[in-house]
């Protein structure tokens, strides 16, 4: 398969600290040339013949489905950046703060041509540390944000207290256990840790498993937790909410699963669950497939293809975490666990 | 599958290093000029050259016969010459020109974004569309810009005040071309199929079935048949009867090899004849009579992102994706 360029989408409610990013990740020596797709050009300080301005046009499908939506201006300038294909090494796509993800991540995987040169590397989203736990109250921008992401700024933590800072952590663990949290103050994180995280964030989410993470969660943003190290045996100084509106649910099973039943479960699934389902990874082990299998989803729409061989001592198991709103986990669970071979 | 025995022109074929993806093939008189994605021009044929046009990508492409019309994310709209001569037509800085059409008595049509744009003898005017122009073309006859947008196209007359009639139909619509006897205009859309309307009753025609996304479409000799890339095969819609292609089968002809799909399409200007370029870089002469083929490109895995015919029908000009180009005379 030819190299895909990787995009990175940007989000984050209004004020959370975006543009600050975008012009650190302009102007900081990283070695790496961006196309940057952007909403506004005033907002951008920097003069660059590779960042593009944006309509976020968002189109239906014409396929019947009420969910399937697409961006169609990043379609049209995905399509005359590939023409100068080679001149950069990333795509990176700044959304508007009350802009939804979910069509901007479709996209990549509803338009052939995008999907075929271009994948999906991560959803950063800026939060803002004093704002965000009101936002996600009267916001459902901020909490898709956040559900969506796969790396999360949790962002001006210098504007609040460490006991804030812990509690709006927990509000974001509560919607979303699998993004990675950094914690800044004015966006100040290395670049590179956000940039190009490709596959292996696949993986690592799917590494992640809930319950161990509350007793673990010193694992993110280490360099900020030295400082209570006492608080490691309670969930490592993190208050665990539960969102009453988005919640996550991480499914396993070491039975390799038969794709008969697997593949129309998921199709079943996403086709009557899919408004509900902000995101949908999984990496999985198929009865006498020496291949991984990984599917991802948005909505409903899902994107599913071989990935590699079974390493040999690797342990064959099926993981698949979600991400939605007001799902049935235990009717979702036994679903999965059906498939069984 | 496609007989292996297929006669073959390859022997013919001048192929040379475009150096760059081709996004354009125009003819400039007896030279083919081959536009690349890099914001070159390459002259080849009996004149040669390689200009540097437009700072970053050349986003479309048009031709007159006498010279190449590009529009680059430079924002500018250049002409250039078969000497590699140039005149910049439009100037509007750092924005996308991302559509181009020419229309009779030199008029040129761009847009940015959601305006489209016309400059005649008369004056340039501008018109917003709803969403941004997805393609525009004008009619044959008249002075007539049709834009395609999203959930329809617009029919504007830009020397007139007269309101522009909407042609609605839901989806996203990205390229436009009218019927050469200008009674129906088609568009492409984001999904793999092509809509229809006969301008006199906008009758809608849907021409649907297609695999993936149809990007290059063109009128045979005869006028009476659309020719589409898209599928496995070329998929030709009869357009000679009153009603169009309404309630009819279309003819495919020159199937791909395996899975290969048609990715570029050129009727020859003068006989029942097509080229068509697939996604492994393959080029085929197709016969529309009895859809007999001849190969006049192998494959070489990239795909054939250009093709255009000179004006007298005895020279064809391709390009490729990863940046090849040739030239077969017949």
């Amino acid at each position: 398969m030819p190299d895909k360029i990787p995009v990175t989408v940007l989000t984050g409610y209004l004020g959370a600290g975006k543009t600050t990013l975008l012009n650190r990740i302009l102007s900081e020596p990283h070695g790496k040339k961006y196309a940057v797709i952007v909403n506004e050009f005033g907002e951008i300080g920097i003069d660059n013949e590779l960042v593009v301005g944006a309509d976020e046009e968002v189109f239906e499908m014409n396929n019947g489905c009420i969910c399937c939506t697409v961006r169609g201006d990043l379609i049209r300038i995905i399509d005359g950046l590939l023409k100068r294909k080679g001149q950069f090494d990333g795509i990176l796509v700044e959304t508007t703060g009350l802009a939804d993800p979910a069509p901007v991540a479709q996209t990549f995987f509803m338009d052939e041509n995008v999907g075929a040169k271009t994948a999906l590397d991560a959803v950063v989203t800026v939060a803002d540390a004093k704002w965000l736990k009101d936002r996600l109250k009267d916001a459902p921008e901020a909490k898709n944000q956040v559900g969506f992401a796969d790396i999360i700024l949790l962002n001006k933590t210098d504007l609040v207290s460490a006991d804030e800072l812990k509690d709006v952590e927990g509000r974001i663990r509560a919607i979303n256990p699998y993004a990675k949290i950094y914690r800044t103050k004015r966006c100040d994180v290395e670049i590179k840790l956000l940039l190009g995280q490709g596959a292996f964030d696949l993986q690592r989410i799917l590494e992640i498993e809930p319950a161990f993470l509350e007793k673990h969660e010193h694992d993110h943003g280490h360099d900020h937790h030295h400082d209570h190290s006492g608080h490691h045996h309670h969930h490592g100084g993190l208050k665990h909410y539960h969102d009453e509106e988005m919640q996550s649910i991480s499914l396993k099973t070491e039975k390799p699963l038969d794709p008969d039943k697997f593949l129309p479960w998921v199709n079943e699934l996403s086709a009557n669950e899919g408004p509900k389902i902000l995101r949908l990874k999984g990496i999985l082990s198929f009865r006498d497939d020496p291949q991984r299998f990984v599917i991802q989803g948005v909505h409903m729409v899902l994107d599913g293809d071989h990935q590699r061989d079974w390493k040999e001592g690797e342990k064959r198991d099926s993981r698949l975490v979600l991400i939605g709103r007001d799902l049935d986990s235990k009717k979702i669970e036994e679903g999965f666990l059906a498939c069984a071979a | 599958m496609v007989s292996v025995e297929r006669p073959s022109l390859t022997d013919k074929l001048v192929s040379f290093d475009a150096g760059s993806q081709v996004v354009g093939v125009h003819f400039v008189r007896e030279s083919a000029a081959i536009a690349r994605g890099d914001g070159e021009i390459l002259i080849a044929g009996e004149s040669e050259a390689r200009v540097k046009i437009h700072k970053g990508a050349i986003l479309a492409t048009a031709g007159d016969g006498k010279r190449i019309f590009t529009a680059g994310d430079d924002g500018k709209v250049i002409a250039t010459d078969i000497e590699g001569e140039r005149e910049t037509l439009v100037d509007i800085g750092h924005k996308w020109i991302d559509n181009l059409a020419l229309g009779p008595d030199g008029a040129l049509a761009w847009s940015v974004g959601k305006t489209a744009y016309v400059r005649g003898k008369k004056a340039e005017r501008s018109h917003d569309a709803v969403s941004t122009v997805g393609g525009l073309a004008f009619a044959p006859k008249g002075f007539r810009l049709a834009i395609a947008h999203y959930n329809g196209a617009t029919l504007w007359f830009p020397n007139t005040d007269a309101t522009p009639e909407k042609l609605e139909w839901k989806g996203s619509h990205l390229g436009a071309m009218f019927s050469p006897d200008g009674r129906f205009l088609v568009t492409t859309m984001q999904e793999p199929a092509l809509h229809g309307w006969r301008l006199a009753d906008s009758q809608h025609m849907r021409m649907s079935g297609y695999p993936s996304r149809v990007r290059s479409m063109a009128f045979t000799a005869d006028e009476k048949w659309l020719a589409t890339s898209g599928a496995q095969e070329v998929i030709l819609w009869p357009f000679s009867t009153r009603d169009g292609p309404m309630g009819k089968e279309p003819l495919m002809l020159a199937p791909g090899l395996k899975n290969e799909k048609v990715t570029a399409i050129a009727c020859h200007p003068k006989q029942a004849m097509l080229a068509a370029g697939y996604s492994d870089g393959m080029v085929l002469l197709v016969r529309l009579g009895d859809g007999a083929e001849v190969l006049a490109r192998r494959p070489d895995g990239s795909p054939v992102t250009a093709l255009a015919w000179r004006a007298d029908g005895g020279l064809l000009a391709m390009g490729t994706e990863s940046g090849k180009a040739a030239l077969l005379a017949v």
